[in-house]
């Protein structure tokens, strides 16, 4: 867990967010999806600041957080990397490649190497199941990955 | 629609209000269908009834799959099967499941001969574990100065999550995680001591399982027992006797005070003291704060803040210096009587006995798990040697008297030791809600008119309601106080205060359903409401045989002030019975 201390503006980003959905405890779902994206994650200083301003027990934010996995206390890489488990790509292959990307990258999924340059997720389908087995690096998508293109693609995004 | 209505329930026809459960509806008919994650403390707010469980499933005609009869309402002209070989062995099923990654170290356990899942596996003659699903070693165990956690032995129930979110509205423990990797903890998976917990043990008072206990002291106390340089004191709160003869076979509500006493002897204590002493001496102080207070602010003294709140509750003290620190100036600074006893027994009495502080050990016995905590705090302490220096609860002592081959229900009966064991009444209702306050007035009463109390019952602060509030006359004055016990309760009248829409001049708070006597150290009440409410009872009724009953009037609390402290609020007095409080708010 990274513990950091949050700007002033960062805060009171979060106090406007919490604010618009008036800040009801029941919209705790969308006001972390809105948070989340003012950084790409939740650190516990912003789980805290919304708990604070919905009035109700960080516990409970925090739980909700760890539920739900597409909520997420480590920050993205700049190049987040996500590999496609959906069946059409894990029958071919995918896992071998998400194999691959974490031997590269030495981190494991939902984690961040520590240059922070690379971030590596899982996924459930992105539709393009033609061209199996996929992998999306931020919002580009690679089709037809094999495993030994993979140390090529990664050191095209240096 | 019908009031009633009528269904069938096995081989009976029975009719039921429409709105309860096919579980209470079973239970009016003497069918008891197990139950584990289910949890309902009738006339307080303790209520988990998440249905996850699925122990409590019956056979309902027409419905294709099981119900859980805990959340499904009775209908008209249900027919309902509660033993169907179908229902027993899904429940089989159910069990063998959590047993599945439950650990079997029940031998060792410390909720072992008291656990219902270890109760209703015996009860469904479990003999194997057909299922296989790995221990979670992940889990964290965690040991604070009151409770125990060791989340291997989770079940889920959330009975923990709900009595401290929304009973207590504490929010020291939730639900962290999904699927396997689920976990019961603190925010951020922070250590209970680095959280919000008040250590008011309400989770450990209704965790089925060995997952949250408390701290244990019995070896401690064993060792001091016999060490040949060490006096051993001890001192038992007023609702440990009320509770204690559960332990030993007896119904709720039995009062056991003099085999209680008998039995501390018998273990070894050089003297049997009592907390109600220092209830007694609590409401002294306690009483001339309000008084103190009271008149100030009458005579327009800007800087004297009402409502004075009770300072007895080690988990409410706790409570507001997280949550309300903002307020931590308004509870009176008056000790709490576990802790005016280690500080009278430390000083007053040990330099009677001519007993060097480090050489006298001064053990409290309470139905508490905070007043484990409380020993513990700083300010206790002088040159780091606590004025008590531990506490057991009345579930640790049940065991101490097990272990000592002591027949409990033989006992001869004894009495406390003097001068620290006298107490009148007013110190023995400390032990339920309503109680300290009751204590308060009648001594108040009787200092602030000048006039003998005709009848010391004040029944309008008694009862078991969450908030209850009444008016007292002072000859001509009208004092106004209110009473809450559970924190979720304490917290509607501090946001009452903090908002300033108070009507209160004195307010007790408990944390505990019940006060003291539903305390996190009890006997397990297993979610029977009654038991609290015997509990409640017996500590009248022992108030009402006493010969004293208004703490000004006991005798060695005057030889004490004359003696020892002056007068109350003395500059003494101020040294070794008050304290103050800290900002812990941890946002």
């Amino acid at each position: 867990m990274i513990k950091i201390k949050l700007s002033p503006k960062v805060v009171s980003q979060i106090e406007a967010i919490c604010l618009n959905y008036k800040n009801e405890p029941g919209e705790l779902i969308n006001i972390l999806h809105d948070c989340q994206e003012l950084q790409g994650y939740l650190p516990e200083e912003v789980q805290r600041v919304i708990a604070k301003k919905l009035n109700i027990p960080v516990s409970k934010v925090y739980g909700v957080v760890t539920f739900y996995s597409f909520f997420t206390m480590t920050p993205k890489g700049r190049y987040p990397i996500s590999v496609c488990m959906g069946t059409a790509c894990y029958v071919r292959g995918s896992e071998k490649l998400l194999d691959e990307f974490k031997r590269i990258l030495d981190i494991d999924v939902g984690q961040t190497t520590k240059d922070g340059k690379f971030s590596l997720d899982c996924l459930r389908c992105v539709g393009a199941c033609g061209l199996a087995p996929v992998v999306m690096i931020g919002k580009k998508v690679y089709g037809k990955v094999q495993a030994i293109n993979i140390k090529k693609i990664l050191e095209e995004l240096e | 629609m019908k009031n009633y209505i009528s269904l069938k329930i096995d081989r009976h026809v029975l009719s039921v209000p429409n709105n309860i459960t096919i579980l209470d509806a079973a239970k009016r008919i003497g069918i008891n269908i197990p139950t584990l994650c289910h949890l309902n403390l009738k006339d307080t707010c303790i209520k988990n009834n998440p249905a996850s469980c699925r122990v409590c499933v019956v056979e309902i005609e027409g419905r294709k799959n099981l119900a859980p009869s805990c959340s499904t309402l009775c209908t008209d002209g249900m027919i309902v099967h509660t033993s169907t070989p179908r229902v027993i062995n899904a429940r089989r099923i159910v069990l063998e499941l959590i047993l599945s990654d439950h650990p079997t170290d029940c031998l060792i356990c410390p909720k072992s001969g008291d656990c219902e899942l270890q109760d209703l596996a015996t009860r469904f003659n479990i003999r194997e574990k057909p299922f296989d699903g790995g221990e979670l070693s992940l889990r964290k165990k965690e040991i604070t100065t009151s409770i125990v956690r060791n989340m291997d032995k989770c079940i889920f129930c959330r009975r923990c999550e709900t009595v401290c979110n929304e009973v207590q509205t504490v929010g020291a423990l939730g639900s962290v995680g999904r699927g396997f990797n689920t976990t019961i903890a603190p925010a951020f998976d922070n250590k209970l001591s680095e959280s919000e917990c008040t250590y008011c043990g309400q989770c450990v008072a209704v965790c089925p399982v060995g997952a949250l206990t408390e701290r244990d002291h019995t070896n401690r106390l064993i060792e001091d027992l016999v060490d040949p340089d060490k006096t051993v004191i001890v001192q038992t709160a007023p609702a440990v006797r009320a509770a204690l003869g559960e332990e030993f076979g007896l119904a709720p509500g039995t009062l056991v005070t003099p085999k209680m006493v008998a039995s501390l002897r018998e273990l070894g204590f050089d003297k049997v003291f009592d907390t109600d002493f220092a209830a007694d001496l609590t409401i002294m102080e306690e009483g001339s704060e309000i008084l103190d207070r009271l008149h100030r602010f009458l005579a327009g003294d800007k800087n004297v803040r009402l409502p004075i709140l009770t300072s007895c509750c080690p988990a409410w003290v706790n409570f507001f210096e997280h949550q309300f620190p903002e307020m931590k100036d308004i509870p009176s600074t008056a000790r709490s009587p576990q802790q005016m006893f280690g500080s009278i027994a430390k000083t007053y009495w040990a330099e009677k006995m001519g007993i060097p502080r480090e050489k006298l050990v001064v053990v409290s016995i309470m139905p508490c798990l905070a007043k484990k905590y409380e020993c513990d705090r700083e300010e206790f302490k002088t040159n780091g040697n606590p004025d008590v220096d531990y506490s057991l609860s009345t579930r640790e002592l049940a065991r101490l008297i097990k272990q000592a081959n002591i027949d409990f229900n033989k006992l001869n009966n004894a009495e406390f030791d003097n001068p620290l064991g006298e107490s009148t009444g007013a110190g023995v209702i400390f032990g339920t809600t309503g109680g300290v306050m009751e204590a308060a007035l009648r001594s108040i009463y009787e200092i602030e008119t000048g006039l003998e109390l005709k009848d010391v019952n004040f029944n309008s602060v008694r009862g078991m309601d969450g908030v209850r509030k009444a008016s007292i006359d002072l000859n001509g004055f009208e004092l106004k106080v209110g009473i809450a016990h559970g924190l979720g309760n304490a917290r509607k009248l501090l946001e009452d205060i903090k908002y300033g829409r108070n009507e209160y001049h004195v307010i007790e708070i408990m944390a505990c359903p019940g006060g003291c006597i539903g305390g996190g150290g009890q006997p397990l009440h297993h979610g029977d409401i009654n038991v609290i409410k015997a509990r409640s009872k017996a500590l009248y009724m022992e108030d009402a045989n006493k010969a004293r009953r208004i703490s000004c009037e006991n005798p060695y609390i005057i030889k004490l002030y004359e003696e020892y402290l002056d007068k109350p609020m003395s500059k003494k007095a101020h040294t070794l019975l008050h304290t103050h409080y800290f900002n812990k708010s941890i946002n």
